[in-house]
């Protein structure tokens, strides 16, 4: 008697304890499939500018560390590293073709933020508009290598300011979602 | 039943949470290389349907072999946030959160996020749109409401880059690239999510600083 009284406590203590945990878990997804409000998520990664955090932070600390810090404390944190990463990418480097040195360069850089315009062209470099956005057919990779191995004049380097790879391999749609259908 | 099946899968949710760990890999940042919440690309565009819209797009999971992107997945315990600053401190003014529940894409705001940083809860209080995450070589499915359109699903990965020849440079082995060069992230694969929004939904005064998080619950 006294056991079956226990394990029936017991089991009532159990029972209490799964709905609790299903509730605090979440109270709303009963009615509807969207987000629990209540619910924290916890941010892994970000990014904005292309290839930012691979080409600058050379240890895989920093690159871990980079992606849950916010743009507005990146400065702080990693311009000091990223001009010295980009002295030893280009031990050469005095000047960009955007007239940077390299302190000035890579400060701008180590705030991993894409400025986008909302009143004209949106690309990453077009010749004339230079970081007003990104569009899916810009040769983000040979701006970045233009800037940071080209010099003054863009012409330092020669082999290594483009990869010549300079589309992609899919034609891109006109209509949304704009990128191309899957291989 | 639908009840009881859900709760089901909360309860084995919560209790995956509470014991798992992410895998590391150790290509590029190690706490997220490979897995459902490392972005690939960030795209920010004046839509070409419409130049009154502006498009944000980001990627995650890169190089899915076309088998492995037929069954590649969201995981439904994250989130994507586009954060906009729209006043220059870099800060986020305005986040769009994307979900992922039950094959289902639940776009949030654009609206003020309820704290700022590393941490978010969902802002639930704002207006949403949703629609199926488009299955592999299904067409695609776009969910539109307030001016909006969104989309999510395996998509050609628009980025290109001789990465194989960059990380031979680096390593010493070749003093430059090659001429053509040889797209790495040709013939592959990645996840989207595509959120096209009212330029005068975003604030500002002629430019916009915009960054993409990806988070997990």
């Amino acid at each position: 008697m006294i056991n079956c009284i226990k394990f029936k406590g017991l089991s009532y203590a159990l029972i209490l304890t799964i709905t609790l945990l299903g509730f605090s878990c979440d109270k709303d997804e009963m009615d509807k499939a969207g987000p629990d409000p209540d619910a924290v998520y916890i941010q892994e990664d970000q990014t904005a500018r292309p290839a930012i955090n691979t080409v600058f932070n050379a240890t895989s600390a920093d690159k871990n560390m980079f992606n849950v810090t916010p743009p507005s404390q990146q400065s702080a944190a990693f311009a000091t590293d990223f001009t010295s990463r980009l002295n030893a990418l280009n031990p050469g480097y005095t000047q960009n073709a955007l007239g940077l040195d390299d302190a000035t360069f890579t400060g701008l850089l180590a705030t991993d933020v894409l400025n986008v315009s909302t009143t004209g062209t949106t690309t990453f470099f077009d010749g004339t508009n230079v970081l007003t956005g990104r569009t899916l057919s810009d040769d983000v990779i040979d701006v970045e290598l233009l800037l940071i191995f080209g010099g003054a004049d863009g012409m330092a380097n020669p082999g290594l300011t483009s990869d010549n790879v300079s589309s992609n391999d899919k034609a891109f749609s006109s209509t949304f979602p704009y990128l191309a259908s899957p291989h | 039943m639908k009840f009881f099946k859900s709760k089901a899968l909360w309860l084995v949710g919560c209790l995956a949470i509470a014991g798992v760990f992410v895998a590391a890999d150790h290509i590029d940042a190690p706490a997220v290389s490979g897995g459902p919440t490392d972005i690939t690309d960030l795209y920010v565009f004046q839509s070409p349907e419409n130049s009154n819209n502006l498009v944000f797009a980001a990627n995650i999971q890169g190089l899915l072999d076309p088998v492995t992107s037929a069954t590649a997945t969201f995981d439904p315990n994250s989130m994507l946030e586009f954060n906009i600053d729209n006043d220059g401190d870099n800060v986020e003014d305005l986040v769009i959160q994307c979900f992922y529940e039950n094959d289902q894409l639940w776009v949030y705001g654009p609206a003020a996020p309820k704290t700022v940083g590393t941490q978010s809860r969902p802002i639930t209080d704002a207006d949403n749109i949703s629609t199926s995450i488009t299955a592999y070589n299904s067409t695609p499915s776009i969910a539109q409401g307030n001016g909006m359109k969104a989309f999510a699903g395996p998509r050609d990965d628009p980025f290109f880059f001789d990465f194989t020849q960059y990380t031979a440079i680096l390593d010493g082995n070749a003093t430059g690239f090659n001429n053509p060069g040889n797209d790495t992230f040709a013939g592959t694969n990645v996840l989207s999510t595509v959120v096209e929004v009212p330029k005068s939904m975003l604030g500002g005064s002629g430019t916009l600083n915009v960054w993409v998080e990806a988070k997990r619950k």
